[in-house]
């Protein structure tokens, strides 16, 4: 695809300018990001220089622009298309093209080693999906190597241990969902790593994927076709599990808790329910609402590539907007339910708050704190 | 002796002629046994070309008559009219359609006029077979029922009840004036709403041919154009009552504005619609008004909520929305001066008689208007924060504001499936009712005898749901005046012997036309309530059904000179 291609292929001739997206979108907040311009300029300008537009790589394709849009057309999408351009020119940045290589080459963008990917497993009991469970877990890719997001992998098994849930893991065989791949504009290598998913998937009689990551659900959920199986996200599954009355919460948490939508899963998957259900579940705690929050939550800046690519006003973090709204609610604990929710709201809480200050949690840790 | 048939054959210009050779078609017509007279003509529907027909008819004695042209969708009644005028019964005419079937459809001359060869053929041999059939008349109620008591309502049951007919109407609330009685003031005049509606209440409540019925719900309909009958409850008791034609004014909803979340309704009371703009200034007298007690300070108007929005499936636009809010615009600078007022918009569509005018005036008085809708709203402390990209800057910027108001649009009626499914009437893609031509026929239905006035029928201001109005209660009115109406004559026959009773043909017909009769056990048919579709006689398994003018003998005539 070339710029000339982009109208046809995204309908960019049906925008009617209405400033919606841009207005909606949290990286205007912070940075000359405006994708209601690029769309104008793709349009008018056969030789728009896309190599120089350098905020193409703020967007963390959190959806905003997209929900607003009242033509039904899809701004997130469009940057997608932008940045696809970029990466079969080769014209990317370093961070974003060392993730790309390492998801090629690893089957993860963090440039771990594919045989040590299960390793945060050992000694849990944790059994692999060809032994025959009808669940199957994806950790995906921070919950296995990330040291801090392993906890919550961690959370979850011992919880489904609890709720005598039968349920394996890939191990090893497991690799990225390719989520962040087809953001990144490496629509190639998303097509790739989903194949090589389907051809794990294939012999092994599933009935329902749960995934820790929001970015994993969509990817399985909304670009995965022909699936023989449910896929859920985690929130979705304990939360069943809490109304079937499998999952017994005896402890008492008390805690000030606030909950941070994640993109993935609140504004592109309208999934706002089911978490608040398993933080209103616990005894003790008390759960507070964000002034932003479901449908207008403010996003933390971790999708979309952005984990591998500083954007271009890393001084200035929506994430430290984040915490202080929660510090300001009085919270104790931000709350989450998404990897990169966790990681950025963490570093953001080190910042803002320091060490003794507000907590950033996922949704998880909570729940095992309460078995 | 046999009958002798005319053909004439159309050129239509160079749009048959081009393709099928006239000339050589006619020249077969004329050697057809039973064909007593073809001709070929540059225009048929033409007033040359019909002045042919019926000297021929008369010179020749011709007794059926074939159109070799256009679709008899086109010009069937045309020339129906002209056989009639020539003394012959208008069904004795049957077309063969050599234009959009053949012409228009193929290239090769040589095929194409072979092909127009065989129509022509097919419709001569139909021809033989044809009958006269008789256009009958049934006499009309003369009264009509309005439902919906709003200004669209009201407007057409005074000009109905005006003409000295009988109005039943009918309105589901206690009390008459719809949305019109929540307005403050009327755009483009700011005359004020009040007086001008209690005038028409007043007019309606006192007419003596006025039959109101508040609090009051249509609950049944049977009948047809002429001879409705409407069950009508208030809940404690039904009227049945007897009308000729109705007129529709259900009215419209607002937009749910908690269906756009971004907005935070529901959630900020700083929040509010227009029509709650429209009473927080109607409460004060229009003199000041106050938000928790204060003079708002900064007043942002936000336009399209809800409109010419694909997301939550309104893809029109609402026509009041920009003029209402440059009007609430204006009276929030009229009664705060030193407000800043802000309308966020992404066009403003200022079409209507003195619109331009009005908004020029209320952008002169210092309302602001700034390009870019706004995509949400949340709050810094205790002041709302309106985010939104200048589009014209093309800078994202973040407004305070002490109140917001959405121009939230106008949507169909939660309950229009319900109406529409009583009523028979098709509903147009945007959830309205649908009328029965957009250009020709804009206040009728396909129902015959139902006609639309209002929002009902789509988005419209005051003047344009008055007008619109006038024109049902005018169409209503017309076969009120005739005192008859004309019923379809081509309709299906019962074979009372091969009749079972079977009932399959009440079920496939849309027009309740067929009713088993008790003693006979055979099926019945209601002529008039009969559109002549042809659904029961294909259903009935005894091939006890007949349809009129499309007989299994005439069809089969047809079918055997085309293969």
């Amino acid at each position: 695809m070339e710029v000339q291609d982009l109208a046809q292929a995204y309908r960019l001739f049906e925008c009617i300018q209405c400033g919606r997206c841009t207005g909606g979108c949290p990286m205007s907040l912070k940075t000359r990001f405006n994708i209601r311009r690029l769309i104008y300029e793709a349009l008018v300008d056969e030789d728009m220089d896309l190599q120089s537009k350098e905020v193409l790589w703020d967007c963390s394709t959190c959806g905003t622009c997209t929900l607003r849009c009242p033509k039904g057309l899809d701004p997130t999408d469009i940057v997608i298309g932008m940045r696809s351009i970029l990466v079969d020119g080769g014209r990317i940045p370093p961070t974003i093209r060392d993730a790309l290589k390492s998801l090629a080459i690893r089957g993860n963008p963090l440039t771990m080693a594919r045989e040590e990917r299960s390793d945060w497993a050992e000694g849990l009991g944790v059994r692999e999906i060809s032994e025959g469970a009808k669940v199957l877990y994806f950790v995906g890719c921070s919950p296995s190597y990330d040291p801090r997001v392993q906890k919550v992998a961690k959370a979850l098994v011992q919880t489904f241990k609890k709720a005598d849930v039968e349920f394996g893991i890939l191990g090893n065989e497991e690799v990225c969902c390719g989520s962040e791949a087809r953001r990144m504009g490496e629509t190639g290598l998303f097509e790739m790593l989903r194949e090589l998913n389907l051809e794990t998937l294939e012999p092994y009689p599933v009935e329902l994927m749960v995934t820790t990551s929001p970015h994993c659900y969509d990817a399985f959920q909304n670009e995965y076709q022909g699936l023989d199986f449910k896929v859920q996200h985690y929130t979705q599954f304990v939360a069943g599990l809490i109304d079937e009355g499998k999952l017994p919460l005896s402890k008492e948490v008390k805690r000030v808790v606030t909950y941070q939508d994640p993109c993935f899963l609140g504004k592109q998957n309208k999934i706002f329910e089911e978490p608040r259900k398993i933080l209103e579940s616990i005894p003790g705690l008390e759960l507070r609402e964000l002034d932003r929050s479901r449908e207008r939550s403010l996003c933390c800046e971790g999708g979309g590539g952005r984990m591998w690519a500083e954007g271009t006003n890393p001084e200035e973090r929506l994430a430290h907007t984040r915490v202080q709204e929660a510090m300001d609610l009085g919270a104790e604990v931000l709350a989450t339910a998404c990897p990169f929710c966790l990681l950025t709201l963490e570093d953001a809480a080190k910042t803002v708050a320091g060490e003794g200050g507000i907590q950033v949690m996922d949704i998880m840790e909570l729940v095992v704190e309460a078995l | 002796m046999g009958p002798r048939i005319g053909v004439y054959v159309c050129h239509c210009g160079v749009n048959i002629a081009a393709t099928v050779d006239v000339e050589e078609v006619t020249r077969f017509a004329q050697g057809l046994p039973s064909v007593a007279m073809a001709r070929d003509y540059t225009y048929m529907c033409s007033d040359p070309g019909q002045a042919l027909i019926k000297e021929d008819i008369k010179e020749f004695g011709l007794t059926k008559v074939v159109v070799a042209s256009c679709s008899p969708m086109m010009h069937e009644p045309t020339f129906r009219g002209t056989i009639q005028e020539a003394g012959l019964n208008p069904y004795c005419l049957e077309m063969a359609n050599i234009r959009e079937q053949c012409s228009w459809v193929h290239e090769e001359e040589e095929e194409a006029t072979r092909k127009a060869i065989q129509l022509v053929a097919a419709a001569v041999d139909k021809a033989f077979l044809l009958e006269p059939l008789e256009e009958r008349r049934v006499a009309v109620t003369s009264a009509a029922l309005v439902i919906g008591g709003g200004i669209a309502g009201m407007q057409a049951a005074l000009d109905i009840a005006n003409a000295g007919f009988q109005v039943y109407l009918v309105e589901k609330e206690p009390r008459l004036g719809g949305h019109l009685a929540q307005l403050d003031k009327t755009f483009p005049t700011l005359e004020p709403v009040a007086p001008l509606l209690a005038e028409e209440i007043r007019e309606v409540e006192g007419h003596p041919n006025i039959d109101l019925l508040t609090s009051a719900e249509v609950i049944g309909l049977e009948g047809y154009i002429g001879n409705f009958k409407v069950n009508v409850t208030d809940q404690a008791t039904i009227r049945d009552l007897k009308v000729g034609t109705i007129v529709v004014a259900t009215g419209y909803d607002i937009f749910d504005a908690r269906l756009k979340p971004e907005y935070g309704y529901g959630i900020y009371e700083k929040v509010i619609t227009g029509l709650q703009f429209e009473r927080l200034v109607s409460l004060s007298g229009s003199r000041k008004f106050w938000v928790n007690e204060k003079e708002p300070q900064d007043v942002l108007f936000i336009q399209c909520v809800g409109s010419r929005d694909k997301s939550v499936g309104h893809e029109y636009c609402s026509r009041i929305c920009c003029m209402y809010t440059a009007k609430q615009a204006l009276l929030v600078k009229e009664m705060l001066p030193q407000a800043r007022v802000t309308v966020l918009y992404m066009d403003v569509r200022a079409y209507g008689k003195g619109f331009e005018e009005f908004y020029d005036q209320v952008r002169g008085e210092g309302v602001l208007y700034r390009r870019g809708n706004p995509s949400e709203i949340y709050k810094n402390g205790k002041r709302l924060i309106v985010r939104v990209e200048d589009t014209l800057l093309g800078e994202p910027v973040q407004l305070e504001a002490d109140l917001v108001v959405l121009a939230t649009g106008i949507t169909p009626r939660r309950d229009s499936p319900k109406i529409a499914n009583l009523l028979k009437l098709p509903r147009s893609p945007d959830g309205f009712f649908m009328e029965a031509h957009p250009k020709l026929r804009p206040v009728d239905t396909v129902t015959e005898g139902i006609y639309l006035a209002g929002c009902c029928q789509g988005p419209k201001d005051i003047p344009d749901t008055v007008a619109q109005a006038k024109a049902a209660a005018a169409s209503a009115m017309i076969p009120l005046c005739q005192g008859q109406v004309k019923v379809e004559a081509v309709t299906s026959i019962i074979d009372e012997e091969l009749c079972s009773g079977c009932g399959i043909c009440a079920e496939m017909c849309v027009y309740d036309a067929l009713s088993l009769h008790e003693r006979k056990g055979v099926m019945t048919i209601n002529e008039v309530l009969c559109k002549g579709c042809g659904a029961c006689a294909a259903a009935c398994p005894s091939k006890a059904i007949k349809l009129s003018h499309f007989t299994p003998a005439q069809i089969l005539a047809q079918v055997d000179a085309l293969v």
